[in-house]
Order: C-alpha cells, then sequence, then structure tokens
C-alpha cells in the first residue's frame, strides 16, 4: 500500500495553515517552506535567537535545537528529516529524533521509492561511505561520491576511491583508483574512473560508466566491463524486465544506444541521454539531439517530430508505455511534451511531469509572469497562486493534489481532473 | 617559339581559365561541404551582418587593430592587391586579346597608368621577397612554396612591364609573360594564394563568432 | 634562430608522456585525429595562411622576447604545420616540443585575430595540437592532476562533497557574525540565481564567497549555491584537450541549474571558466546556446548597480586601472560595463593601453598558470610586456575580474616590482559597501 492511499482525496479546497509565518518559539527568520507529500503540514528551518536552529512544522518547532540545521526533505512516507549538527557532530534528524551516530558530515538525504529506508553519504573521521537509517557502511573509503539508493531500499551503492592517490601523482591515477562499492563492499576491480551507478530492478546488479584509460570509456555490470570501447559514454539503465543494460555512447563523433555492448541505435545523435525504460521493459527513450541544437525525445531508436533548443526531464507512466519531457528555449518557454505532441501552453518555468498511476494523465507545475499553476493534460487549473509544490494524483488516478502557497497560507487542493479547464 | 606562344593563347589559356574557374568552384564547394559535416557546432554561428561588418574594417586600409600596427605591411598588401587586379583586368593589351578571341571589350587604363601600376607590383613583390628573407618573424615561417608563389606573381608583372617596353626578346618575353600568369592563374585554387577563395570567409566567420557569441569586435 | 627545441623544460607528465610513445602510435592518433574532428576551419587556415608575419606583435610572448619562434605563426609552424608535413609520422620528442609550446607558451587569448587580416584563429589550432597531446597522453603534469580531479570529483582542486557545503556553511557562520541573519541559501529550489565559482575559492580564497554573500545579502537578493557536485564552473579539462571531461564537467553544472530551476547562473569573477560554460562545452554537448542562460559577475554587478542595489559610503580613491581580461572581453565583450563598474566604484581610473579587446593577456590564462611550477617562469617573462604596460600606468590599485589574472599579474607584479596590488570587483564593493554598524 502507497503512502497516498491514506491520503483525503476528498474533492475540495482546505488552507491548511493559515500562517506560514507562525512559529512556536521566538525566531530570527524561517527559511524556506517544505510541505509535506500529502500536503497537509508545512516545515520551514527556525533560526532562533542564540544561534540554535531546528525545525518548525506546521508553526511547531521540534523540542531539540541544534547548531546548524539543513536540507530540510520530506520522505516520501511523510517523516520529515533534515541534517543536523551539534557540539561540531552531524547526523540525520527524524521528525525531531536524531540518529544515534554522528558523523563528521552528512549530506544529500536519499529515500526509498516507499520512504521507508533513509540513507545519506556520510563522511567520519576523513573516511567516506553511506549510512542506512543510521547505520553507517562497516567499510569506509578515501572518497565516496555518486551514491544511491535502490528503490526498495535495500541496497546503496557509490563510487568509491579505493587507493591513494598522493598530490598531482598522475601515474597512479590513470593505473587506476577507483571502483564502486555495494552496501559497502567494493569491486574487486578499478577503473581510471567510473561514474554513474544504477541498481537494477532488484537491486541485485548494479553497471556504471567505467574510464579504462584516459580514452577508452565503455559500461561495467558488476565490475566487469564491457569489450567494446567507446570515445565517451553517459550512465546506463537496466532493463527492469530483461536485465539488458542501456547506455548512450559515442563513436565517431556521434552518439548512439548500445545495449548489452552492441549498438542497439545507431550513432547519428549530436547527444543522446537521460535514457529510461518504460517498467515493464517494452520501451526504451532518451533525449536526443538530431542535429546540432536541435533536441527532442527518441523512442526506440525513432526521434519525435518536434524539436527544441533544450529538452530536460524525460519521464515515464508507471504503465501504458508513456512518455514526457519538458522542452524549452534556453530556459524561457518552457512546454509539455507527451507522447510525441506539444501541449499548447508556454511558460516562464515548469516542473518533472507527474505521471497518475494509471499512465491515465499528467499533471505538471508550471509558472508564468510569477504566479504558478497546475496542468493536467494541457489544462490549467483555473487559480494561480504564489508558489505550487509538485502535484500528485490520487491512487485510482482521476484525482489531482495540489499543494500550493498563496497570501502566506498553505492551500490543498483536491481536483478531478475534469475541474483542469483552462 | 611562335608555337608556343600559339599554344599559350591558345590551348593553355582554355585550361589556365578552367582550371582556375572549376577549380576555385570545386575548392570553394568541398570545403563548404566539409564544414558542414565536420563544423557544424561553428558553422551554426555563422551571421553574415557581422561578417560584413568586420569585412568592411578589414577592407579599409588601417581600419584594424593588425593592420594598425603594422604599416608598411598594410601599404603595401593594399596597393599591392588593388594593382593586382585592376592592371591585368584593365589592361588594354589584355582587353584586345579578348576583343580579338572572343569580341567581349570593356573599358581600359590609359597605357601609362597601367605600365606604373604594373611596376609597383613588381616592385612590392621584391619588398615581400625581401619581407621574406630578412624579417625575422617572416623567415622563421618562411617556406619554398611562399617564395615561389610570390616569385610567380612578380615574373608575371616583371615580364609584362619589360615586354610593354620592348626590352629583351619580345617574343620570349611575352610567352614568358603569358605562361607565368597562367600558371598564377591555375595556382590560385591549389596554393596559398587560395587565401583569394577562402580569405573572405575565414574572417567573416571568425567575425561571426565574434560579433553573434562573443559580443566583442574582431578589428 | 631558436626554436622550442633550445628551450625544453622538464616536465614529469611530458616526459613519460613521450617516453611511452613511436613514430608509428604517433602517426595513427594524429591520422585519426584529424580525419574525426578536424574539418573546414583547419584545412582553410593551414592552407591559406600567406605567411606574412602581421601576428608577430599580436603576442605578448614575442613583444616580451621579440624571438621570431614565439609569434603565433611560429606556434602553429612549430607545431601544427610539421606534424601535417609530416602526415603525423614524427619522432616523440617532437611530441614533446608540441606539447610545451601549446600547453605553455600559447593563452588561447585570441589576440592574434585582430592582427590576422585572413581572421585565422591561432588559439583554435594549439586546442587541435593539444587535444592530440592529450590523446598521446603527453600533458603536464599538474594540468593533467587537475583534469583527473575534474573527471573523479566534478571540480577542479579535488574537493569532496561534503567540503563544499561544509565550507559554504562556515562562511556563511563567518559572515553572520558581520552581517546578522545572512544566509547562503544551499540548493533552494526556484531561486533567482544559482552563484557558481571554481573551486579554488573554496580551496583556498573562501574570502570571495564570503564578499559576494555579503554584496548578495544586502542587495536581497533570491539566490542559491548548489549543495551538490556541478558548482564549480571551472573547467580545466578544455585546456589539457580532454572535451569528453570536459563536457560531463559542464553538463553536470547546467543540469544542476536547471534541476534548481533557476532562471539563470551567475559565475563569480573567472575567465577561462566563462569560456568553458559559455561558448565551449555548450557546444561539444550538442546546445546551440546556452540552456540556463550565464552571467558573469562583471555583467551581474552592473545590472545590480543600474537597479540601485548596491550602495557604497565612497569611493575608492586611489587611482585604479583595468585589465580586461580575455576570456569575458574578447569572449564576451564586457569591456563598457566592467568600466561602468568600476567608475562606479572608483574615483580616478587610469587606462592602459591598449586596452579593452586589444589587451594584452596576463599571460595565466589558457591553463598555463595550471601547468604550474616547472612553467612558472615562462609565463613571467614571457610577459614583460605586461609589466610595461602596468608600469606606464604609474598607478598601484589594478582591477582584474577574473582569478588566473590575478595569479598571472601578481606574478608580474612582484617578479619586475611594479609596486602594484590586484582587486576583485567584489573586493572592491565589499570594502565599500554599507555594512551594518559593528556593535
Amino acid at each position: 500500500m502507497s503512502f497516498a492511499q491514506s491520503w483525503d482525496f476528498t474533492p475540495g479546497a482546505r488552507v491548511v495553515v493559515d500562517d506560514l509565518g507562525k512559529c512556536s518559539r521566538e525566531y530570527e527568520w524561517l527559511e524556506e517552506p517544505y510541505v509535506s507529500p500529502d500536503g497537509e503540514t508545512v516545515a520551514r528551518v527556525a533560526a532562533l535567537p542564540d544561534a540554535e536552529f531546528s525545525m518548525a512544522v506546521g508553526g511547531e518547532v521540534w523540542e531539540e535545537t541544534f547548531d546548524k540545521i539543513w536540507y530540510p526533505r520530506f520522505s516520501p512516507d511523510g517523516r520529515l528529516t533534515a541534517l543536523v549538527q551539534s557540539a561540531g557532530e552531524w547526523t540525520m534528524a527524524v521528525d525531531g529524533q536524531a540518529w544515534e551516530t554522528q558523523f563528521g558530515y552528512i549530506w544529500g538525504t536519499l529515500f526509498s521509492e516507499s520512504g521507508d529506508v533513509i540513507a545519506a553519504p556520510i563522511q567520519a573521521d576523513g573516511q567516506y561511505g553511506l549510512a542506512v537509517d543510521g547505520q553507517p557502511w562497516e567499510t569506509l573509503y578515501e572518497n565516496a561520491n555518486q551514491v544511491l539508493l535502490s528503490r526498495d531500499g535495500k541496497a546503496t551503492a557509490a563510487v568509491i576511491q579505493a587507493k591513494s592517490l598522493a598530490q598531482a601523482d598522475i601515474e597512479t591515477f590513470q593505473q587506476g583508483i577507483f571502483s564502486v562499492a555495494v552496501n559497502g563492499e567494493a569491486w574487486d576491480a578499478v577503473f581510471v574512473n567510473c561514474w554513474n551507478p544504477a541498481f537494477d530492478a532488484t537491486a541485485s546488479r548494479v553497471a556504471a560508466t567505467v574510464r579504462r584509460t584516459l580514452y577508452d570509456y565503455t559500461i561495467a555490470v558488476d565490475g566487469k566491463a564491457w569489450d567494446g570501447a567507446y570515445a565517451c559514454a553517459w550512465g546506463p539503465v537496466f532493463n527492469p524486465a530483461t536485465g539488458q543494460v542501456a547506455a548512450p555512447v559515442r563513436k565517431a563523433g556521434a552518439w548512439g544506444m548500445a545495449i548489452d555492448d552492441r549498438m542497439a541505435w545507431e550513432p547519428r545523435f549530436a547527444q543522446l541521454w537521460q535514457q529510461a525504460y518504460t517498467p515493464d521493459g517494452g520501451k526504451l527513450a532518451a533525449i536526443a539531439a538530431v542535429k546540432f541544437g536541435e533536441f527532442t525525445v527518441v523512442v526506440d531508436g525513432a526521434p519525435w517530430g518536434v524539436t527544441f533548443p533544450v529538452v530536460t526531464d524525460l519521464t515515464v507512466s508507471p504503465v501504458g508505455g508513456r512518455i514526457a519531457a519538458l522542452g524549452n528555449a534556453h530556459n524561457t518557454d518552457f512546454a509539455v511534451l507527451c507522447d510525441g505532441k506539444v501541449w499548447p501552453g508556454r511558460y516562464d518555468m515548469a516542473w518533472p511531469p507527474v505521471w497518475s498511476p494509471d499512465g491515465a494523465h499528467l499533471a505538471v507545475a508550471v509558472e508564468r509572469g510569477g504566479r504558478f499553476t497546475v496542468v493536467c493534460d494541457g489544462k490549467a487549473y483555473p487559480q494561480s497562486f504564489d508558489k505550487c509544490f509538485a502535484p500528485a494524483f490520487s491512487p485510482d488516478g482521476t484525482k489531482v493534489l495540489i499543494r500550493a502557497v498563496a497570501d502566506n497560507k498553505l492551500h490543498r487542493i483536491v481536483a478531478p481532473v475534469a475541474a483542469f479547464t483552462g | 617559339m611562335h608555337a608556343l606562344y600559339d599554344l599559350a593563347v591558345g590551348p593553355l589559356a582554355w585550361l589556365a581559365f578552367g582550371v582556375f574557374i572549376i577549380g576555385s568552384v570545386y575548392r570553394l564547394l568541398a570545403m563548404r561541404a566539409l564544414a558542414l559535416r565536420k563544423d557544424g557546432a561553428f558553422v551554426a554561428y555563422v551571421s553574415w551582418p557581422h561578417a560584413f561588418k568586420s569585412l568592411a574594417h578589414w577592407f579599409t586600409p588601417f581600419g584594424a587593430l593588425g593592420w594598425r600596427e603594422n604599416p608598411g605591411v598594410t601599404i603595401a598588401t593594399f596597393i599591392f592587391h588593388i594593382c593586382l587586379f585592376l592592371v591585368p583586368l584593365f589592361l588594354m593589351g589584355h582587353i584586345v586579346l579578348f576583343d580579338t578571341f572572343r569580341g567581349w571589350s570593356w573599358p581600359a587604363l590609359p597605357d601609362g597608368a597601367a605600365d606604373v601600376l604594373a611596376i609597383v607590383v613588381v616592385v612590392i613583390c621584391a619588398y615581400f621577397l625581401w619581407r621574406r628573407l630578412s624579417v625575422p618573424e617572416v623567415r622563421f615561417v618562411t617556406s619554398a612554396q611562399d617564395v615561389l608563389v610570390v616569385s610567380l606573381v612578380g615574373l608575371t608583372f616583371l615580364t609584362g612591364v619589360l615586354a610593354y617596353h620592348r626590352i629583351g626578346d619580345n617574343l620570349v618575353l611575352t610567352t614568358l609573360h603569358i605562361l607565368s600568369g597562367e600558371a598564377m592563374l591555375v595556382a590560385i585554387p591549389f596554393t596559398r594564394l587560395s587565401h583569394m577563395l577562402f580569405g573572405v570567409f575565414s574572417r567573416g566567420y571568425i567575425a561571426s563568432e565574434f560579433g553573434s557569441v562573443r559580443h566583442a569586435k574582431d578589428w | 634562430m631558436s626554436t622550442i627545441a633550445d628551450r625544453l623544460i622538464e616536465d614529469e607528465g611530458l616526459r613519460r608522456g613521450v617516453s611511452r610513445l613511436t613514430p608509428e602510435k604517433i602517426e595513427k592518433v594524429f591520422k585519426e585525429l584529424i580525419a574525426g574532428e578536424c574539418g573546414a576551419r583547419l584545412k582553410t587556415y593551414v592552407e591559406s595562411c600567406v605567411r606574412c608575419g602581421m601576428c608577430a606583435k599580436a603576442c605578448h610572448y614575442y613583444m616580451s622576447h621579440k624571438d621570431p619562434s614565439y609569434t603565433p605563426v611560429a606556434k602553429v609552424s612549430q607545431t601544427m604545420w610539421r606534424l601535417l608535413a609530416a602526415g603525423g609520422r614524427v619522432e616523440p620528442q617532437v611530441i614533446y616540443e608540441c606539447a610545451q609550446v601549446a600547453y605553455t607558451e600559447c593563452n588561447l587569448c585570441r589576440r592574434c585575430i585582430h592582427y590576422c587580416p585572413l581572421g585565422i584563429d591561432t588559439g583554435y589550432i594549439i586546442s587541435v595540437v593539444r587535444r592530440l597531446c592529450h590523446k598521446l597522453g603527453v600533458t603536464p603534469q599538474y594540468i593533467q592532476d587537475t583534469a583527473h580531479s575534474h573527471s573523479a570529483v566534478l571540480n577542479q582542486m579535488w574537493v569532496k562533497d561534503d567540503e563544499w557545503p561544509d565550507t559554504l556553511q562556515w562562511q556563511e557562520e563567518e559572515a553572520r557574525e558581520e552581517f546578522p541573519g545572512l544566509r547562503i541559501p544551499l540548493d533552494v529550489e526556484g531561486a533567482d540565481f544559482m552563484y557558481s565559482v571554481i573551486a579554488p575559492e573554496p580551496k583556498f580564497r573562501t574570502q570571495l564567497i564570503y564578499q559576494a554573500a555579503a554584496i548578495f545579502n544586502a542587495a536581497g537578493l533570491n539566490w542559491t549555491m548548489p549543495a551538490t557536485p556541478g558548482w564549480d564552473n571551472s573547467n580545466m579539462a578544455m585546456f589539457t584537450g580532454d572535451s569528453e571531461i570536459m563536457s560531463r564537467v559542464e553538463r553536470a553544472h547546467y543540469e544542476t541549474a536547471q534541476r534548481l530551476r533557476v532562471k539563470r547562473i551567475v559565475m563569480g569573477e573567472c575567465g577561462h571558466a566563462f569560456r568553458a560554460v559559455y561558448d565551449v562545452a555548450n557546444r561539444w554537448l550538442g546546445w546551440k546556446w546556452h540552456p540556463v542562460p550565464v552571467v558573469h559577475s562583471v555583467e551581474f554587478f552592473w545590472e545590480l548597480i543600474q537597479q540601485g542595489r548596491i550602495k557604497i559610503t565612497h569611493k575608492y580613491a586611489d587611482p585604479v586601472t583595468i585589465h580586461d581580461p580575455c576570456n569575458i572581453i574578447r569572449g564576451r565583450g564586457l569591456m563598457d560595463k566592467l568600466r561602468e563598474v568600476t567608475h562606479f566604484l572608483c574615483e580616478n581610473v587610469v587606462e592602459m593601453s591598449p586596452n579593452r579587446e586589444h589587451n594584452y593577456c596576463c599571460c595565466a590564462g589558457g591553463g598555463v598558470i595550471n601547468c604550474g611550477p616547472p612553467f612558472k617562469n615562462v609565463r613571467i617573462v614571457g610577459n614583460s610586456i605586461k609589466a610595461e604596460q602596468l608600469r606606464a600606468t604609474g598607478v598601484h590599485t589594478l582591477v582584474a575580474p577574473c582569478h588566473n589574472c590575478h595569479g598571472g599579474l601578481e606574478d608580474i607584479i612582484s617578479k619586475f616590482g611594479l609596486g602594484m596590488h590586484t582587486k576583485f570587483l567584489g573586493d572592491l564593493i565589499y570594502e565599500l559597501m554599507e555594512k551594518p554598524e559593528a556593535e
């Protein structure tokens, strides 16, 4: 059962917080509001007198205060996390409870898909790794970055530095000092570089882009590199159904898609990246430049007919094999692309598209002239706000939850898809 | 010698003009195709308004920093190139040839003026050769081809001047003049002289980059 | 006449690189490079250059040494022409020489474009030579280490993922002593702009982050700095010839700004970083223009002044002169805005000559300063012309809105005893701005 099934999806509008500046304690300032996924409350970092910090949640300040606090994020299951420092040591606070283990530093909070697992990269005594629900990896490394937590929360991985490197030691670097660690255990193989590790659907395998020499890029799966050498490669993804690995690779000055080391899409693109499989593994989509400066979405090797100077935020539907993305002209004139068609609206900014669980509807938060609203299936909600957060769909896909700020109040609107008329 | 002269003004002239025109067109088209194929991320910025503005500066004596900082070369270069075009195209002797063989005619420069301009070309060629051999920064990068092409131009004009003034064997000099002129035409598409073909495009391209991307002048 | 062969300098990276080469390998890599990556530009430039030598006076190395082997065309003749003439089949030692010319005797400053009637872009040709040297593994040790850092941590100085936000939080805390309530907003989605800097700022010059925060705070701006990699806008991989790493770095930079949904990227006072973000890497990535607009600090300060958002208590009294950094003047045309900002801040501005687009380079740019100690003297004695130009102004304060320029100019000032000190615009604004009364 997803957390959303417990949310209130009764159609209608409610003001859930009538004063965003409300705070149960005297404060110096309140920072940016973060709204819970269900839209029922708001959290802000509260700077208290005497350089103390805490979180104000719906105006109520956590009991515990800290020397520093940052990166407040709600987990998908509605718990509020923040990174906190006390007496020079850092850790994660979840709903006001700090993890027992403390670290030299902590950052970049990660959540499993359902939100039941919370992880973060940590540094302890100059050693790096991940901590999962407060428990750090048994082995830490000289460096660990590009961290990830699997969707089911069962596994973590990071690119790690397996060997020491003296200052300006280019020789050792080129012999290879990087690897990938999964749940703290490093691959046997080392590479000149490892980038963009990715889990398969069951978090049992990991693929990453690697560089074997300064010029030889390829993909490594569970530490074993493909034979093929490419001029460059971006991050790989697994086909959730077949376990095949797809990665954009560069050959003879153009980009194509390699699947399991074979060219699936011939190298004919000026750019190719952000590929994603539909959950059934039936389709592979990616953002591509069909010519210099002309970007679009390519599905199974075939480009859509419309191009934009910039395309971002490729999103695949949970079911139904539908694909959406955003197009823009140098960060203005944002448009929503859906299944090869362009919605009519143009916006100053648009946020990542959100699919309904049944794949039937698509909603996007947009901004025009400083006013925000949500657009669903190409039609805008008739009301605009000072700020909208990411929309969400009811589990049956028929209603949209709009979380918005207007007049210093947090509004929570549940609107049937039919209510989007603009 | 007469046979050689006949060859020079007949088939060789056809050949020279043919190679020059077809060769030039081919080189330009081939270079364009190459640019579109391999330099797409650069050709994309070509902006003719910026190119023309910059070219106007570069076609003006002392209109660009490089010209101002090299006044001797600048004066020589401008006079040289002007004469290089004026004299062959508007010399009565050449127009008469075209009139005779093809029935084409156009106004000519006065013979005296053309003579002076031709002598100027020869003198400037000598100056260029002197620079090649004496000015260290030029000598450092001079190759045989550089000496050869300047000499070829100089020889064409020198033999023309000598023939006009009836100094030396007129037939020999005239034949030599025609042959070296034809060699020069043939050389244009395939040697350094190709700057005649590519110069406005290479300058126009960089002017586009400066004008439309970098918003700075390139002169 | 002397050539590059007469002034070779020992460098571990170059020496080890050539020790692995054979003429056959060089030929193969050279031919692949020419066939694969070079097109009409190189062909046109090589063919139509008439070897007139007019470019000599463009180059600060030539103007400082008056040695013909330092002219732009001589650098091309000692590298690319030589390689082309041999079809790439040369002894490894030739690659050592090519590398030393390309990495340490040309700043890619593009001043010579103002001298060549044919518009030949010597900087481009030298970049191709660098690309070859990269592909042959013959790069100076220190700049190569920097490129390695870019590849491993996406910044220039091996700054790890925790060190960056930690440093910003430390600067924020320090600054709050002086400016109560000041924030360095980390990873705030939807801010008006993302401020990005080069890695030497968090590593050595944290004062600059402090100052920027103070200025933005006083101006009441809605800004953010990323908490993730992608924060560093610098790019030495661009200068080693490693286009793939260059682009990986800039992809992260642009995608970070896209993720944060900012309207623009404002970049600190750095020139080469601006070149990488604004003019070079976007092309390799396939974007014709910038996926997120890019604004250099000079232009941004100019905007703030226009909007009345920078309030100063007084003007800087001592006379100052302005150094025009190549990458934002010839690279972006900010000469007028730089002057307007400087005049707003300073009583007395003495222009140096030549200036604006015709400025002489600092001789540190193009990655030359990043080649490290072995080549330090090359760039200092190679720029005595700049020292003369600076001395002629007779002033003691030099405004230079670029990090590499600072490094290069300070070395020249010290070597030639010019008695000057360099300042960023941010230094001046911070010094002159209205501040809260100290309690």
